[in-house]
Parts: C-alpha cells; sequence; structure tokens
C-alpha cells in the first residue's frame, strides 16, 4: 500500500497519498480551497494565486496546488491572513473584468462570482475604465469566446496541447493585452472542443448549444452514463423541467462530463455531448393497434392481442418464421427480460443485433469507440450475437422475400432506413410487425403493434461497457404518455404469453 | 583601488584575443583545468563571490547543487545570461563589448566545474553590436582551440525583459513563452531541457578567472563578509559622468556618485534607485549605506544589479512611479495574475494622479493593492510591483500628497 501522509487543513485531519499536493489532497477529501488555473487532471500551473494558505513555520503565503504535502505539515485556508489573500487574489482578478453577469450565460456556475460571494464581498477600488477585448468570437462550431471575461488560467490552451493534442489554441500578447485566441488559421473543431466549455471556470468559453437557453440554476442534475457509444463515460444529464418554456421546451438541456478516472477523465466527446439534442422530438407516448383502423390501446390489452397473435400463428405456421431485430442500446435489466421472453419463453431461433451501418463510426485513442451502442457487452454477456447468433441484415432481407420470415419484431431499430424504399415491400409482406421504442423512426408507421418505451434518461438501468464494467445510471425524466421501460414491455408480454393472451 | 573586470579598459584592442592574451588571458583557464574540480571548487566558495545578475546567490552554493554525474547521467549545460534589460543597467554590455574573452574564459571555467561540454550565451535581442563582438571573439578562441571539447552557442533574445531571468530564460531557449517556471525544481536540477542547468550572469562569470588566477581568499577579501570582490555600477541620470564603474563589494553609496561626478548641473540630490528601476528607492540620507548584497537590504532595498539611478530635486516620484509601473505593466509577461493586473492597475492609477484626477482614497488603494502582489506572486518581477510605488510612497510623501490630494464635499 502506497504510504499516506498526514496533514492538518484548517484544524481537520487530512491524509495525502506520496507525491499529492495540499490542494489534490483537500480536493480528494471535499475541503475546498479557492482555485481557478488547477485541474485535477490538467495540472498545476500556478498562475491564478487563488489557493493561496498559510504554513506554520512558513513566513511567505504559500499557494496549495504546488504545495506537496508532508507529514504533520498545518495548513490554513481558512483563517483571516489566509482568506485576506484570497480575496485580493480575487480583487486583482476582477480589476478588468467586465461586469455582465446579467448577459452572461455563465452566471450561476460561474467561478468568480462564487468566490466572491464566498470569500470577496468588499466594496470595488477600481475607478478605471476597464479594459476592453473581443467578445462573442465563434471559434468553432461549438465554442464562443469572450477575451474579455477570460482569466488567462490557461485550462483551456493545456486541454489542447494535452488532451485533444490538437493546437487550436494559444496565449497570445503580453501583460495586460495578452489574450487567449486561436492559433491563425486554426478552428476549434477538435472531436473535444466540447470539453472547453467546461474546464474555463469563467464565461470565455461558453457552449454555442446550451449558450441563452436555460439559466443553469433552473436545472436539475442527474448521474448517467452516455449511450453514445460503448465506451460508456460517465455523465450528468442537466435537464430543464422548472421552466418548460425555456430551451425551447426541450427537457434535456445539455450533457457534461462526470469525473470517473478509470473511464473518461473529465471528459465527453463532442458526439456523446451534442448526439442527444433531439431526444424529445418524434417521441412515441401512445400504445397503438395500427392494424387496419388504428386505434389506441392499454398496455394489458395490447399484450393479450400481441400474445393471442403469437399463439396463434405459432400453432399454424413454421414457429421459426418470427425474427426479432435488437441492439446494444437496451440496459441490462432489458436484455434479461428479453431474454426471458423471446429464448426462454417463446424459444425463437433468429435474432439480429448487427448494428444500423450508422451506428459504426470513428474511434480513437482517447474516448471514441467504433460501435455507436452503449450496450453490446451487455447482450453479449447473457448469449446474444455469440452463442445466439446474429443474422444480417442482408439474411433478413433475404429470408422475408424467401416467406421462411413471416413475423417480426423490432426493438428500437430502423429495418426501413436499412433497406430503403425495398424494404417497405418486405416489411408489407409480414403477417405480424411490432415496433417498439422510444421514437417511431421509419418503420414505426407500418408496424401492426407499435409500443412507446421509455429513453435512457427516463428510467434507471445499467449498461455493460466494451471493457465489461457494469455502470448504473439514473431517472432524470418522467417517461412520456404511456411509454414504459423496454424490460417492462417485455414481462408484460411475457405474462400474456404465459396466460395464453386470455383465451 | 583594486579593478578587476575594468582593469584593462584602457586598452583599445582588448575585445581581441591577441590583447587578451598578452595581458595575461585564458591563464585562469589553464590553472583552473591543471587544479582539478575539488580545487577550483574550493576556490570559488572561499571567494564569496555572489550572483551579478541581481539575486546574489551564492555562485559557489549554486554549481554545487548540479547532482553528481552518477546520480543524474546525461547532458548538463551552462548558460549565461546576457539579456541584460533591467532599466539602468548597462554593465554587461560594456563588459560584452570591451571583454568578451574574459566572460568566454569565465564561461569555460565554470563548464569545466560541472563538467558541460555545452554551453549557451543568451543574449538580448537589442545588443546587436555585441552579438557581433561576442561571435567574433568566440570565433576567435574556437579557431585558437581554447575551447576544446566544449561548445558555446550564441542565442538571441527576441525582447521580453522578463526573459532576463534564469528560468523564463530556459523556457524562451525551448522555443516557448518567456514565461518563468516555479521552483522547486530549481535550474541546477532540472534547467534546460530537463538536464541540470547553471544560469550565470556575463559579470558573475567573467569574475571567475581572476579568482582562480588570485585565489578565492584574496577575492573575498577585496569584498565584505558576505559579499567577496568588486562589483560593477552602472551609473546613470542625474549625474554629471555617467557611466560604468568598478568598486569593492562595500563601498558607501556617496563614493560612488562621486566618481561619477556627482549631481548634475549642482542641483540637489533627491534620491537614489540603487540596483535598478526594480528595487526600491534610497532617500539622499542614505549615502552611507555600504553597497554589497547586505548593506542596501538593511535599508529595506537591494543592490540588485547595481544600476545606480540618481534624481534630483526635480524629480517627481509621482512620475517616477508611474515610468516604473509602466515599464512593468509593458513588460509583465501576464502568466500570473496579481501582476498582470497589478501592474496596469497601478499604472492607471498613477497616471490619473498625474493628469489631474487623483485623491487620497487612491494611495490607500496603492498601499494596499501593492501589498496583495508583493509575495504572492510566481516571480520577482510580480513583487517589484508593488514594492516600488510603496517604497516612493514612503519615502517620498510629499510628492504623492501633492498629486492624490484629499478632497472635500
Amino acid at each position: 500500500m502506497a504510504k499516506t501522509i498526514k496533514f492538518t487543513l484548517d484544524g481537520r485531519p487530512l491524509e495525502a497519498r506520496e507525491g499529492e499536493t495540499v490542494l489534490e489532497a483537500a480536493e480528494r477529501a471535499g475541503a475546498r480551497i479557492p482555485h481557478y488555473c488547477w485541474h485535477r487532471v490538467l495540472g498545476n500551473p500556478g498562475n491564478c494565486r487563488m489557493c493561496i494558505v498559510e504554513v506554520e513555520g512558513t513566513p511567505k503565503p504559500q499557494v496549495a496546488c504546488r504545495l506537496p504535502a508532508r507529514e504533520g505539515l498545518v495548513a490554513r485556508s481558512a483563517s483571516a491572513a489566509a482568506r485576506r489573500a484570497q480575496a485580493s487574489a480575487l480583487e486583482l482578478h476582477l480589476v478588468d473584468h467586465p461586469l455582465d453577469c446579467p448577459v452572461c450565460d455563465q452566471s450561476g456556475e460561474c467561478g468568480l462570482q462564487d468566490y466572491y460571494m464566498d470569500i470577496g464581498r468588499y466594496p470595488s477600488a477600481m475607478r478605471e475604465d476597464k479594459a476592453h477585448a473581443a467578445k462573442r468570437v465563434p471559434i468553432g462550431p461549438h465554442i464562443m469566446l469572450d477575451q474579455e471575461r477570460c482569466i488567462l488560467c490557461t485550462r483551456c490552451t493545456r486541454f489542447v496541447s494535452q488532451v485533444s493534442k490538437s493546437h487550436e489554441l494559444g496565449i497570445f500578447g503580453r501583460g495586460h493585452s495578452e489574450a487567449v485566441g486561436l492559433v491563425p488559421g486554426r478552428s476549434l473543431d477538435n472531436p473535444y472542443s466540447g470539453n472547453l466549455a467546461d474546464v474555463c471556470p469563467v464565461g470565455a468559453l461558453t457552449d454555442r448549444d446550451f449558450r441563452f437557453q436555460v439559466r443553469v440554476w433552473y436545472l436539475d442534475e442527474t448521474a448517467s452514463i452516455c449511450p453514445g457509444c460503448s465506451r460508456g463515460c460517465a455523465i450528468f444529464a442537466h435537464t430543464s423541467t422548472q421552466r418548460p418554456w425555456h430551451n425551447q421546451g426541450r427537457r434535456l438541456a445539455r450533457l457534461k462530463p462526470r469525473y470517473n478516472p478509470e473511464v473518461n477523465g473529465a471528459w465527453i466527446c463532442d458526439e456523446g455531448r451534442y448526439g442527444f439534442a433531439e431526444f424529445d422530438s418524434d417521441r412515441l407516448g401512445r400504445v397503438m393497434r395500427l392494424q387496419g383502423t388504428a386505434a389506441e390501446r392499454r398496455w394489458d390489452s395490447v399484450s393479450d392481442e400481441i400474445a393471442v397473435a403469437w399463439h396463434q400463428v405459432v400453432r399454424n405456421k413454421r414457429p421459426d418464421g418470427l425474427a426479432v431485430v435488437a441492439s446494444g442500446s437496451l440496459s441490462n435489466e432489458d436484455w434479461k427480460a428479453f431474454k426471458s421472453l423471446f429464448v426462454d419463453a417463446l424459444k425463437l431461433k433468429r435474432f439480429l443485433f448487427t448494428p444500423e451501418p450508422d451506428q459504426v463510426g470513428t474511434e480513437d485513442e482517447l474516448l471514441r469507440r467504433r460501435d455507436k451502442v452503449p450496450n453490446l457487452a451487455g447482450g453479449m454477456a447473457l448469449g446474444f450475437g455469440a452463442q445466439i447468433e446474429s443474422m444480417t441484415w442482408d439474411a433478413l432481407a433475404g429470408e422475408i422475400e424467401a416467406g421462411k420470415v413471416w413475423g417480426l419484431y423490432v426493438v428500437d431499430r430502423d429495418p426501413l432506413k436499412v433497406w430503403g424504399e425495398k424494404g417497405r415491400e418486405l416489411l408489407e409482406r409480414l403477417d405480424f410487425l411490432v415496433y417498439q421504442g422510444p421514437r417511431k423512426g421509419l418503420t414505426g408507421d407500418l408496424a401492426h403493434f407499435r409500443l412507446p418505451a421509455t429513453a435512457w434518461l427516463e428510467e434507471d438501468g445499467h449498461f455493460t461497457d466494451f471493457q465489461g464494467r457494469i455502470q448504473g445510471y439514473r431517472r432524470a425524466l418522467a417517461p412520456l404518455g404511456a411509454a414504459k421501460p423496454d424490460w417492462a414491455i417485455f414481462a408484460g408480454l411475457e405474462a400474456a404469453w404465459q396466460g395464453g393472451g386470455g383465451l | 583601488m583594486t579593478k578587476l573586470l575594468t582593469a584593462h579598459f584602457d586598452e583599445p584592442k582588448l575585445h581581441e584575443l591577441e590583447t587578451y592574451r598578452r595581458l595575461g588571458g585564458y591563464e585562469g583557464l589553464k590553472k583552473a583545468s591543471q587544479m582539478g574540480r575539488e580545487a577550483l571548487m574550493a576556490e570559488m566558495s572561499k571567494s564569496n563571490l555572489r550572483g551579478l545578475g541581481g539575486a546574489g546567490f551564492g555562485a559557489a552554493m549554486k554549481w554545487s547543487t548540479v547532482p553528481a554525474e552518477a546520480k543524474n547521467p546525461g547532458p548538463r549545460y551552462v548558460v549565461v545570461n546576457c539579456d541584460e534589460s533591467e532599466p539602468g543597467c548597462f554593465k554587461d554590455r560594456v563588459l560584452v563589448t570591451r571583454s568578451p574573452h574574459q566572460l568566454i574564459e569565465g564561461l569555460l571555467i565554470a563548464a569545466y566545474a560541472i563538467d558541460a561540454r555545452r554551453t549557451f550565451i543568451f543574449i538580448r535581442g537589442e545588443y546587436e553590436v555585441q552579438h557581433k563582438i561576442l561571435q567574433k571573439a568566440l570565433d576567435e578562441a574556437r579557431t585558437a582551440g581554447l575551447l576544446g571539447e566544449c561548445a558555446i552557442d550564441l542565442m538571441r533574445g527576441a525582447g521580453a525583459y522578463i526573459s532576463g531571468l534564469d528560468t523564463s530564460l530556459l523556457e524562451t531557449m525551448e522555443g516557448k513563452k518567456a514565461w518563468p517556471r516555479q521552483p522547486p525544481p530549481f535550474p541546477t536540477v532540472s534547467g534546460l531541457l530537463g538536464r541540470p542547468t547553471v544560469v550565470n550572469n556575463v559579470e558573475t562569470l567573467s569574475m571567475i578567472p581572476h579568482i582562480v588566477m588570485r585565489g578565492g581568499e584574496w577575492f573575498a577579501k577585496l569584498g565584505t563578509a558576505k559579499s567577496g570582490g568588486t562589483v560593477l555600477f552602472s551609473v546613470s541620470g542625474h549625474v554629471e559622468k555617467p557611466g560604468v564603474y568598478e568598486f569593492p563589494m562595500g563601498t558607501p553609496l556617496k563614493d560612488i556618485l562621486a566618481a561619477a561626478g556627482g549631481v548634475k548641473d549642482g542641483k540637489r540630490l533627491k534620491a537614489v534607485i540603487p540596483g535598478g528601476v526594480s528595487t526600491p528607492v534610497m532617500t539622499a540620507d542614505e549615502l552611507d549605506t555600504p553597497m554589497d548584497f547586505e548593506g542596501p537590504r538593511a535599508k529595506g532595498t537591494f543592490l540588485g544589479a547595481g544600476g545606480v539611478i540618481v534624481l534630483d530635486e526635480t524629480a517627481d516620484m509621482v512620475s517616477v512611479a508611474h515610468n516604473i509601473e509602466r515599464f512593468l505593466a509593458h513588460e509583465s509577461c501576464g502568466q500570473c495574475t496579481p501582476c498582470r493586473q497589478g501592474s496596469f492597475w497601478h499604472e492607471r492609477i498613477l497616471e490619473r494622479g498625474l493628469s489631474g484626477g487623483g485623491t487620497a482614497d487612491d494611495l490607500a488603494t496603492l498601499e494596499r493593492a501593492g501589498e496583495n502582489i508583493t509575495g504572492k506572486v510566481i516571480c520577482a518581477l510580480g513583487d517589484t510591483v508593488g514594492v516600488v510605488t510603496r517604497a516612493l510612497m514612503k519615502k517620498f510623501p510629499e510628492d504623492f500628497k501633492a498629486r492624490f490630494p484629499e478632497r472635500r464635499g
């Protein structure tokens, strides 16, 4: 076991790992020392001078971010002298800072505001005109720069040099006329650029997608897992339900990375971050039977109807003519109920788990994975795509055409999108087509039964990432209309099947 | 009066190898290699030679912190700091112009002492003539086989004052922005490209041949208890004969002024800035101060790099403060906030005072803001921002009260 170092901060005994600084150890223990430039992943340049602490036996005040913890060290960050030093550093940060908080999107989560209320609250002595610099500069597809608000903490330049390694940003000029900006000829368009709005402790870099949509204090925060690929990045979902007229009615306001050193560090990719802007559009909320005259159904009656149909067709036709299309978007809970229904109860043989062609994408060394569904591994753990083999999209089309497959159960996939116009003909041949999912897609309109499922933010569940790590995510939003989690739909169907569909 | 560095300055061709050798040049290098490293280091520590670039750190002490080859195998470097940018200081310029071989000899001895095979002379970009002189001297020394296995490269700065600070000088050499590093580790442990590096000032290195030739004890005795040898003063401002003057350490300030011909046009002396603009001001009452590293310190200021700036009775100290703060604001590297913002704030308040808009409240602000910067920044430039104006305010309160009056109503 690594050696631990015992020291005291503001009278509180703390433990540091070998090589840790006072600030790192304090942050890990949840003890707060004000700071801007220090970032748990991006290091400690020590330029903001906010984390000043008093150290017993040392005449000069020390910056905690560069102060190695040593046995028996006694530090104070909340003493009158330390507070005064921090407040004076803050005053100098604010000397030239524009007071545009009312129109600044960072308001409510701004380091300058927070510390001013916490340790500042001094009357301003600044009588000079503030310096002006460029505002509202779109420096990339996702990020807006405001040079006036920048406190030059260098977190952003460290991010583009250490993490994305794309080097688009630099600090130009010198002294008071120094400013952060784009390297000439470049645009901030790396696949991780959204993180810059997170690392910026003030309103200098803001998120163009989120700007001016919702005030952050109206947001709710829920711990979740990004479903954008099989990496399983830890995220926070920030949802807006208190003011439904904000954010153009969209309930999901933004996704933010949640620190997990084992999986994603402090980052997420732009694909994940901005991939769910349409979370609330094209959603299903009603249980429908669309065969013949379209009519809304209750869950129990539609389950019985489907079960009856299954009993009839299974008796009359070859039972292996029923195929199921599903994918790695299901949670572990869904997979279990899925297996129980389709493998154990119905004893089906034909499954398709192959991702749709557009679910295979770019992969890189940092976070992004090639398969853009979160939980193929969860299905694999139950044998799907392994002992229970997956058909290809072409093979399934061929078998429908040959009449071997007469019934299809589609879970949150879109065969029509994969097959194009030929697909309509194929799907219309089927005697039996159930569509289940949060959005109807193209296939939803052709189904005989259309069942609304919840989307990932509307349920509790678990994903298994590509490394086999099982991670939970929490319900952040209420389901829309009658939508139920996939596992609950499968369970209802299994109960109806076992009960003979009320026959 | 004993002179070392400037002893032969009346020789017209001192900058040429032939003249330098005729006067005993490069004998120190020969002697050093005959002495061996340990004996050389012993003489160095006896000499009490202090770093003459401004910080006054013991030169032998600095060398001795370079880790042994066995402990840290790989290259080690010596870098000559010739980025002389402190307003009021011009002694390195004179040394390089008049006696470049003295520097090269000192550098070669230093390289021998720490076993460095690769050395650099970093010269400020504005010293164009000096760059040419050094280049020529280096070519001469190389042709004469004096460099041995040691490589000396000349590098030119790009005009940042802060590059004169050792760690930002190293950053500049690595092709980066001249932002000071925060020790530890110190350059002698991790310097240029992460390797042990000794950074010494031109004047410090120029002293070394003399120490080797005459012995550490002899050198130490020239000066005071803790500051050995002699030191160059760049005297400028309101004096009759501005220029570079060499004196033993501990010479009273008034002797230095006298050597420079006293205050210009018979005016009354008002103040002296002893070591370049970043050192706090001294009054006319403090002329007895012995000028070594300890004397000015007792008066709350520093010997610095010996840039003595003389101000006569006509000087308005608010204007002096504004001039210095404007310089610091212009030269602040911008890395840490208190210096970047504080120097700008100082400049602007003083500017307002000069243009008739000052009030007594501003003095309180300057006092408080200054205290909040000093000691809370990465490098010495930031410390200076608060210190110089506060010293001027303290020692010349009348000047400030006149520009920042109490306002009624």
